[in-house]
């Protein structure tokens, strides 16, 4: 488990960040003396969290269920067509505008015809799930899958490389780094699309618990809201340890540029 | 050992327009590798015109000619990665009718090593694509690894070795699947003049020479010399053969380095040079 690294240096500066970002809120509640329905300071947010943990779990695991269904859903659609582009130049005439123009779509005014067409279950939000995150997955893999050496290609076409073997022992591994990359940004996207679903129609989830608690129970909103901040820096750490796994044979500094600032 | 009498260099042929000697193929009746009258156009420009060459088994013949000239696309469409527009090529063993592509070994300047892939499974990567299931193929590869100075690094991936060795994985992964014609497009280029050095050598006693025909293009006349057995000489717009050089040498190998400053290699060396600079003039 080399990949997994754990020291100080890691955890620290996130949690000053996050900890200096708390106790400035807090204090400027207070100084200023806002009204909690206004703007909830973190610790009655954190009393929220304390006083109702089975509400706010309970309906977090709702959301994440349509997350994760949703995710796998799309890397599944997102891998075929990004193949199909990348194989087919007529797939790519006719398939890419169709793709771009289900982006455009706003799926809140969409929403409700999905609640209409599959119904109030669990499939509805998953649809919504689907529909934000497929779009970073397929073009990221689009663009690894073309990022590829044409170099290579020839050199595996003289060891007598079949379409299909260039396809999977170059391209692919090529594209990994992006298709990563695609995953982490539809991994975060993702929790919106669950609760722009359950605001629409559910019965369940943290989305449809922000909509129903009234307006003035800030507090509780805000806790859903931590709760869901959560989720979403849950499923990036597990993209992320997916993709060190991915790989972990891959040379360590070619793809990455950090701390350029650093001395 | 160690001496160089007996070595010559001797201009068999000049071809085209350097003077009148009229062309004349050297290779046997059944050559392994043989290219007649091959063109390639790009575009509607001539990169190569008319050219003839044949490799025999156990023969190792070296391109030379300035950069441009066509050398590495002469290359690929031997190898078939591209297709001519005029002439044929035949290499032995293959039909006509299907692709030479995967039985031609061809190794380039650059070591196109897979990042993602160990030592052992870069080398053995040409087996697999045959279908060669991967504990035969890795036998394979440490088989070879040996003098191919492989051994200790068959598990290292390719960014841990030095560029001398990555060479020699890129040689072993074109030479393992057992190709009775050899192409070498710069195999040295980006190495050191130490590293090339000592490269050259060992290419020369690591090749099963005898059962192959071997095809090695560079810019680098010494390189053309020590190597071949025969030196062709290239000159560009359009790329053409302009002269073939006989070398004559019984063993490089046990000459080592000191060769290159003998009197005769000299000699040979500015006779290639001449036949470059007089085909640097178009016709």
């Amino acid at each position: 488990m080399s990949y997994l690294r754990n020291s100080a240096a890691v955890w620290v500066p996130t949690v000053i960040a996050l900890a200096t970002l708390l106790v400035v809120w807090e204090v400027a509640v207070w100084g200023f003396g806002i009204e909690s329905w206004l703007l909830a300071p973190p610790s009655a947010v954190f009393g929220e969290l304390y006083d109702s943990p089975g509400l706010l779990v309970g309906h977090a695991g709702t959301t994440l269920t349509e997350i994760i269904l949703g995710f796998a859903i799309s890397i599944s659609i997102g891998v075929v067509l990004a193949t199909g582009i990348v194989w087919s130049r007529v797939i790519e005439r006719s398939v890419f505008p169709i793709i771009i123009a289900s982006q455009t779509i706003p799926i809140f005014a969409l929403a409700p015809l999905l609640i209409i067409w599959i119904g109030t279950d669990i499939m509805s939000k998953v649809v919504v799930v689907v529909l934000f995150t497929f779009f970073p997955v397929v073009i990221s893999l689009v663009t690894g899958l073309r990022s590829v050496d044409s170099e290579m290609v020839d050199m595996l076409r003289t060891l007598g490389a079949t379409p299909y073997q260039t396809f999977s022992k170059l391209m692919v591994p090529t594209a990994l780094p992006n298709f990563f990359a695609g995953m982490k940004v539809a991994a975060v996207v993702s929790v919106i699309g669950a609760v722009i679903g359950e605001w629409v129609g559910a019965s369940a989830g943290l989305g449809w618990l922000m909509k129903v608690t009234p307006q003035y129970q800030t507090a509780r909103i805000f806790a859903a809201i931590v709760v869901l901040s959560v989720l979403a820096m849950g499923l990036f750490a597990a993209v992320v340890l997916w993709e060190k796994w991915a790989l972990r044979k891959y040379p360590a500094t070619a793809n990455q540029v950090t701390g350029l600032g650093e001395p | 050992m160690g001496s160089i009498s007996g070595w010559t260099g001797a201009v068999v042929g000049q071809r085209s327009g350097i003077s009148g000697v009229p062309d004349q193929p050297s290779a046997s009746q059944d050559p392994l590798l043989a290219v007649s009258g091959v063109g390639f156009q790009y575009e509607s420009i001539d990169v190569l015109e008319d050219i003839d060459l044949a490799v025999d088994r156990g023969e190792f013949v070296a391109l030379v000619g300035p950069s441009g000239c066509g050398k590495s696309t002469l290359l690929n469409l031997i190898s078939g990665v591209l297709a001519p527009s005029a002439g044929h090529i035949e290499v032995a063993g293959v039909n006509g009718l299907v692709s030479r592509l995967g039985h031609v070994s061809y190794m380039q300047q650059k070591d196109l090593l897979l990042p993602w892939r160990t030592v052992s499974e870069n080398g053995r990567l040409g087996l697999e694509l045959r279908g060669v299931g991967a504990t035969e193929s890795e036998a394979e590869v440490a088989h070879l690894a040996e003098s191919f100075g492989l051994a200790d690094v068959l598990g290292s991936m390719p960014w841990q070795l030095s560029g001398g060795m990555r060479q020699r994985v890129a040689l072993l992964r074109a030479l393992l699947p057992d190709n009775a014609v050899l192409l070498l497009d710069e195999p040295f280029g980006a190495l050191d003049a130490i590293t090339r050095s000592g490269l050259q050598q060992w290419l020369l006693n690591v090749l099963d020479r005898a059962e192959k025909a071997v095809l090695l293009v560079t810019h680098d006349v010494e390189e053309a010399i020590l190597l071949g057995d025969r030196v062709l000489v290239m000159a560009p717009d359009p790329g053409r053969i302009v002269a073939e050089v006989e070398i004559n040498l019984d063993s490089v190998a046990t000459n080592g380095p000191r060769i290159t400053t003998a009197r005769d290699f000299v000699e040979t060396k500015r006779q290639i040079l001449e036949l470059l600079s007089n085909g640097a003039v178009s016709p």
